[in-house]
């Protein structure tokens, strides 16, 4: 090794320390001497969020709290099934307090663990029960929908599907695209299930894995939409927000159908919170929950950039989206979607 | 010649080495947690949950799939690396200096970002054809360095000696060149076939289905985690034919060379007329490995509002990244030596095992591997759960091969009498190590450590899962900006993971061109 070398490697190894020395000690506020001047016991108090919503929806929540109670929160962030999982292989020792996902089935799987306390009555009153869990162990705290992005040159609105039930019929074969791996297309399956009854869902389904494309992502639903790769296909509302909010370049030439008319293709998907049981804080955690669906916390939601809905305490959700009661989405058991049978329907007809 | 003083060459048994065989037996432990996890995993779904999970069509078809992107990708990798090789160290080809660094740049830039490049500027770029182009164009230099530097390192004398003893000029390729460049072809394809194997970033945009990412859909069904786990099993055993082929091709001729005097440098084939199709052809490779994934950062940068450059998040972030790839890259290497030091010096079936046992980690997906540390850590080790030592043991769990290899192919290149002069000379074994056999390893320390940075400095999952709450990575910000669909304000992060891997990459340069 020459001398050079050797001052190269060191000065690197030296580097390495000493930024993960600078980086640890302002990620780790518990070892950190705590800079606020003893006062109550909340200010002394860290929440430990694990954030799988949108992180600047998070993130913006957490600000709020703190700069209202003085109670800090620390974030992880990640998908909702990384997190959920997560949560789930570390049991009672989760050092995480709340948790929030970007839909409902995550939280569907924590709760089925028996791992969230129950949410406080206040705190569920804030929020319409359908938005809720019936077990009262978590509520909602946003909502996204259904929609069929198109591209506005391959298709006039008069060829559009009435109902997300007709992409089923041979003239849709290879004309949309799904992403029957995420999360939220299997809570649309299991709305069709649910609204439709099993028969003809599981023809509905036999369709839909004959006819659709399928893509990894309802951003890459999108973006082949816009290519007109694909005429069409089934996404979230908030994806062509975004884009066309950042400039449009992936969502410029196509536009978005709303079923309504309580189709299942005008599901509401709900994003969760709760508070896990193995909370040391968990009156804090409860504030938290509190705040993020009370008005404060909502306005922030609907204020902000993500264009989710807002859903609790009467707020109205951004003024760029087609309001909430003229969705007329419909009426679904959230805590029933994407259960073990949907699961094994799907991988029958080999979607999964 | 290179076989006639094989049987001069010392077999050693382990036995004799105890505190290097325990530290090589406790890094296999370590590494072989995702494996513990998943048999555990299989276990409680019982043979007839293994049986209702893993024998249905979708399977068939993920095998399928996942078989032919190893074989082709592989292939492909192996052809160009080892021709854009040859081409650079061993012809007339002008600039070999300028061809040296295009060759092994492609590395410094991420696989997920490559793919998303590509289908971005040629949407309908998808399936199969798209899967092996973009996975070859990010990983051909695995075969590329290794080969070149073995091509760089051949004594010519050998090739003369082979002519002079009437053998053509292809059966001199044949039967003198490609034994020598055997180890460095397999460990690179073996490389490149372990990411094929658990490669999720390149493919999730590219509509083509492996068990990887099979499994991370699985995991996106809200009670199916045993589904995943059996995906997982056969991913394992995928992973262990790919171990027991590569071993059992890489053979035991001796490559290292001892004797007075240094190799010459061979003389260049002259291309004559084939050098332009010969210059036309590495552009064309340059462009596309990396010119288009950096033209659609760029045009990102451009037609998006969310562009911005925050300075000073950027440059902590940026930090984060290089002092977590750093220590995973040093923690890396240290926990490879023993295992590889064991695996060349006393090559018998206790320490193929051991050595093959490091390589399972790699193959498996991310969150499989994060979910066994997970599980494992905050039962065994809770104050280390979430701490930076967490985080660079999965790093080393999940990247050792990368250093296994590197660190294995100098180690092989060392005649082991050096050892045996040390110990001669009156310096015990752990000073032969530290200063004999260390010093001259550490170029391939280099290599290794190098390639690890690389992976590190990309690596999600783990790092979203069990970094120190509020880490954040060049990794994590581009996750989070571009799943927000803020392409602007991702690519920055994107950039920026490319001009730190730039000197790793040069690195390994260095080492070819030694």
């Amino acid at each position: 090794m020459r001398p050079a070398r050797r001052h190269l490697l060191t000065a690197a190894v030296a580097a390495a320390v000493l930024s993960l020395a600078a980086c640890g000690s302002g990620a780790t506020p518990a070892a950190a001497p705590s800079s606020t001047p003893a006062g109550t016991r909340a200010a002394d108090t860290t929440l430990v969020l694990y954030n799988a919503q949108h992180e600047e929806v998070g993130k913006a929540w957490a600000d709020a709290f703190t700069a209202k109670t003085g109670v800090k929160v620390d974030i992880r962030k990640g998908s909702d099934f990384d997190l959920a999982n997560q949560i789930i292989a570390e049991g009672a020792a989760s050092p995480a307090d709340v948790f929030i996902t970007e839909n409902s089935p995550a939280m569907s799987l924590v709760s089925s663990r028996g791992l969230f306390a129950p949410v406080d009555a206040a705190t569920k009153a804030q929020v319409p029960a359908q938005y809720s869990s019936s077990k009262g162990d978590w509520v909602g705290v946003a909502a996204r929908s259904t929609v069929f992005v198109y591209n506005s040159a391959t298709l006039t609105e008069a060829q559009l599907p009435k109902s997300i039930m007709d992409l089923a019929k041979p003239e849709w074969k290879d004309r949309f695209g799904i992403s029957p791996s995420g999360a939220d297309f299997q809570a649309i399956v299991s709305a069709v299930y649910l609204t439709q009854g099993d028969a003809a869902g599981a023809a509905w389904l036999q369709g839909i894995k004959a006819n659709a494309k399928i893509y990894r992502g309802n951003s890459t639903i999108m973006k082949a939409a816009n290519a007109g790769e694909v005429p069409g296909g089934v996404i979230y509302h908030y994806y062509w927000y975004g884009d066309q909010a950042d400039g449009g370049a992936n969502s410029k030439a196509t536009k978005l159908e709303f079923f309504g008319n309580q189709d299942p293709g005008a599901f509401l998907s709900v994003s969760g919170g709760g508070v896990l049981a193995s909370s040391k804080h968990g009156a804090q955690a409860q504030q938290f929950l509190a705040f993020m669906t009370g008005a404060e916390g909502q306005k922030i939601l609907s204020d902000g950039k993500a264009l989710e809905y807002s859903v609790g305490a009467g707020v109205a959700p951004n003024k760029a989206l087609k309001p909430l009661a003229e969705l007329q989405a419909p009426t679904v058991d959230i805590n029933a979607l994407n259960g073990p049978k949907i699961v094994a329907e799907m991988q029958r007809v080999g979607l999964l | 010649m290179t076989r006639a003083v094989a049987g001069a060459g010392i077999r050693r048994p382990p036995l004799r080495h105890p505190l290097r065989l325990a530290a090589a037996l406790a890094v296999a432990a370590l590494t072989l947690l995702p494996l513990g996890y998943v048999v555990a995993g299989v276990v409680a779904a019982g043979p007839e949950g293994v049986v209702a999970l893993v024998w249905r069509p979708r399977v068939g078809e993920l095998l399928r799939n996942t078989v032919t992107l190893v074989l082709l990708g592989t292939t492909a990798c192996v052809v160009l690396g080892t021709g854009a090789a040859w081409l650079v160290e061993r012809t007339s080809l002008p600039g070999r200096a300028l061809w040296t660094g295009l060759m092994a740049a492609p590395l410094a830039v991420p696989a997920f970002v490559n793919s998303v490049g590509w289908y971005a500027l040629f949407p309908g770029f998808d399936g199969l054809d798209a899967a092996v182009a973009v996975t070859t164009l990010s990983y051909f230099p695995l075969v590329y360095l290794p080969v070149a530097a073995v091509l760089r390192g051949i004594d010519p004398a050998f090739e003369e000696l082979g002519r002079s003893l009437g053998l053509g000029p292809w059966r001199v390729v044949a039967r003198v060149v490609l034994p020598q460049l055997r180890p460095a072809l397999l460990g690179g394809a073996l490389l490149v076939g372990l990411h094929l194997l658990a490669e999720f970033g390149a493919l999730q945009s590219l509509r083509f289905d492996t068990f990887t990412t099979a499994i991370y859909d699985q995991f996106q069904s809200t009670f199916d985690g045993a589904g995943a786990t059996m995906l997982a099993g056969v991913l394992v055993l995928l992973c262990l034919l790919l171990l027991a082929g590569e071993a059992g091709l890489a053979g035991r001729a001796r490559i290292s060379r001892v004797g007075s005097g240094v190799a010459r440098r061979a003389a260049p084939h002259r291309l004559g007329a084939a050098t332009l199709p010969a210059v036309i052809a590495l552009s064309a490779l340059a462009v596309a490995a990396l010119g288009v994934p950096l033209v659609s950062l760029a045009s990102w940068l451009v037609t998006s509002t969310s562009t911005a450059f925050p300075l000073a998040e950027l440059a902590g972030t940026a930090a984060t990244s290089l002092g977590l790839g750093a220590l995973g890259a040093l923690a890396t290497c240290l926990l490879a030596l023993p295992v590889a030091w064991l695996a060349v010096r006393c090559r018998g079936r206790l320490a193929i095992l051991v050595e093959r046992a490091t390589y399972i980690g790699n193959s498996l997906p991310g969150i499989v591997v994060a979910l066994a540390l997970i599980t494992v850590g905050i039962r065994v080790v809770p104050a280390l759960y979430q701490s930076t030592a967490m985080l660079v043991a999965a790093y080393a769990v999940l990247f050792m091969p990368r250093a296994m290899v590197s660190l294995r192919a100098a180690l092989a290149q060392i005649p082991p009498e050096l050892d045996d002069v040390g110990r001669s000379l009156g310096v015990g074994p752990a000073g032969v190590l530290a200063r004999v056999s260390v010093p001259l390893i550490a170029r391939g320390i280099g290599a290794g450590g190098a390639l690890v940075f690389l992976a590190v400095v990309t690596e999600l999952t783990s790092t979203l899962l069990l970094a120190p709450i509020g880490t954040e990575t060049l990794a994590t910000r581009f996750w989070s900006e571009s799943s927000e669909l803020h392409y602007g304000a991702a690519a920055p992060s994107a950039l920026l993971m490319i001009v730190l891997s730039a000197p790793a990459a040069w690195l390994l340069t260095r080492r070819a061109a030694r």
